[in-house]
């Protein structure tokens, strides 16, 4: 544990000595006012709640986790640190949890940055703050899992750009699995279990569950499972591709 | 200390490194030579636990790499090659974050730090983000970092590249002043280093063995063993050639490149220098200079890692230019 928290510091440090966690807060708060207001029409909606700025949160973390996440593994293969790093006396889970958990916290710091909503529509009318705490967490969750394959990817390339696409790749499949279009393509002539298999893996079914205020169980054991086996993946693609 | 055992370690059908054994006591510096792709590095890198080997394993301290990783990394102080280092960190974080994990905190992490970077030259450069550094500086924080935690065992994928001569033979003084309490082990393609600081030297070419001996030892296989170099006036003559090759110690006489006397090789492995001096001094030639040869380290590497059957230019018995 204590080496784990040592590589979280060492991590969270180095986003914070490069422009990267500037430029990744800055652009995420900027899109989330941007689609809030504009496209989520918070103002005309007239409903003291914040469902026109979670429910495009799937679609920000589509594009903003993969570049959070691209460089985790990938980054360190390609200048050779990662056989200083796995050289030191830690564990390989110490490794991936200890780099997961930065990145984690880091969104985690991000979300907590647009608190400036919640005090809107606190000042604004009487939202349900259960409601809004429930949604909040499961942003937070939700981020952890497409952290979580995004780790994954990126331990398996040397190349960032790769493992930007292909996380953002999977993450879209997953996210529109849940959507009503999709859902609309297999009704009619799939059998109810296969809609529903589909809408139970679909990152945005279970996200929206959950921003309508009911912490589900499942919906919770869904984003935690997903992290953990996608972290179970990275530590076995990075012992499997650290030498290459 | 250091004990490796039949490592083996395959890459699909390459065998790059191949039934390797050998044991490294405290007290002995270790030169690993081979030229590049003999599987020195990858060596290495299953002795620190990096890859896994294919088989075989390494004990570093009674702590084995494949049952307790953990256990045997913390013995172990490793330079990887190119010392890699975080770029945008500078030197200081850089080794607060490898003390840290080494398990010092506090005053402690300080006072160590404070310590290698005096020792290791670095003190004036701790502010500095290491992407910012001069090669030289890169290698010596990554020197820095394997040395930290005063390791039992040290491994040094080549110390000294990329550094000017000065900073190499400080560098040799600091890893020789070392040696008396640890087992190093340093790979280099400098053979020069391996006569400097090494106790001995272990060559490996296509991922075996093919030589384990001290420097000494190493060179004495060289054919220029207490081979003698005699230099005349005017270059000699052939009568001159054909009396030293009458000599009955003198295996065969050759003409140095340069012109200015002979080369005369030794039959077995006396020494023939008394009758070559009495030789010269009877027939009243005008000696210019007169050198016992013993041995040549780059001979024997090219002589041993040179595939048989293939006949390198480097491998053709032209003796070098300058002699010892």
């Amino acid at each position: 544990m204590q080496r784990t928290i040592v590589i979280i510091n060492r991590e969270l440090s180095s986003y914070f000595a490069t422009p990267l966690a500037y430029v990744f807060i800055v652009i995420f708060l900027v899109l989330a006012g941007v689609l809030t207001f504009f496209v989520g029409n918070f103002f005309e909606r007239g409903q003291a709640d914040l469902q026109s700025f979670f429910t495009f949160h799937p679609w920000l973390y589509l594009v903003l986790i993969p570049a959070l996440s691209m460089r985790l593994w990938a980054e360190e293969r390609k200048s050779g640190t990662i056989e200083l790093f796995l050289t030191l006396p830690i564990r390989l889970g110490e490794a991936v949890l200890g780099k997961f958990l930065a990145a984690w916290i880091f969104a985690g710091v991000a979300l907590m940055l647009t608190f400036p909503f919640w005090l809107t529509v606190n000042f604004l009318g009487d939202p349900d703050n259960g409601v809004i705490f429930a949604s909040y967490l499961g942003s937070w969750l939700m981020a952890g899992s497409i952290l979580a394959i995004g780790a994954a990817v990126s331990a398996a390339t040397k190349n960032q750009v790769i493992a930007f696409i292909v996380t953002a790749a999977l993450v879209f499949v997953l996210t529109v699995a849940g959507t009503s279009t999709v859902i609309g393509i297999f009704r009619g002539w799939a059998p109810e279990g296969l809609i529903n298999a589909v809408v139970g893996a679909s990152i945005f079914g279970h996200f929206t569950a959950i921003t309508r205020g009911v912490i589900d169980l499942r919906d919770v054991v869904y984003f935690v499972s997903l992290m953990v086996a996608f972290l179970a993946a990275n530590a076995i693609l990075v012992d499997l591709k650290k030498a290459d | 200390m250091l004990e490796i055992s039949h490592l083996v370690k395959q890459f699909g059908p390459l065998v790059a490194v191949d039934d390797v054994s050998f044991a490294v006591p405290v007290g002995e510096v270790l030169g690993f030579l081979g030229p590049n792709g003999a599987g020195k590095s990858t060596t290495m890198k299953m002795i620190t636990g990096f890859l896994a080997p294919t088989s075989g394993t390494a004990i570093i301290c009674g702590h084995d790499i494949l049952a307790q990783p953990v256990a045997a990394k913390r013995q172990i102080g490793y330079l990887p090659e190119g010392a890699p280092a975080y770029p945008d960190m500078t030197t200081a974080e850089f080794l607060v974050f490898i003390a840290q994990i080494r398990g010092y905190r506090g005053a402690d992490a300080r006072k160590r730090i404070g310590y290698i970077a005096e020792l290791i030259n670095i003190t004036d450069v701790m502010r500095q983000p290491i992407e910012t550094l001069s090669k030289g500086y890169r290698r010596r924080v990554g020197v820095a970092q394997a040395l930290l935690h005063d390791p039992a065992v040290l491994i040094l994928d080549e110390p000294t590249d990329g550094l000017d001569p000065n900073q190499k033979h400080e560098m040799r003084g600091i890893i020789e002043a070392m040696s008396a309490s640890k087992a190093i082990i340093i790979s280099t393609h400098l053979l020069e280093e391996v006569e400097a600081i090494c106790s001995r030297a272990i060559i490996i070419a296509r991922g075996r063995i093919l030589a384990d001996g001290t420097p000494a030892e190493l060179a004495a296989r060289s054919r220029f063993h207490n081979a003698v170099r005699l230099g005349l006036a005017g270059g000699g003559n052939d009568s001159a050639a054909s009396v030293l090759a009458s000599l009955p110690a003198v295996a065969s006489v050759e003409a140095t490149s340069e012109g200015d006397g002979y080369w005369l090789f030794p039959r077995g492995d006396q020494p023939i220098v008394t009758e070559v001096a009495a030789l010269a001094q009877a027939h009243r030639w005008t000696v210019t200079g007169i050198q016992v040869e013993r041995g040549r380290l780059d001979d024997v590497f090219r002589t041993i890692t040179t595939p048989p059957g293939m006949t390198s230019p480097a491998a053709m018995p032209t003796p070098p230019a300058e002699v010892a």
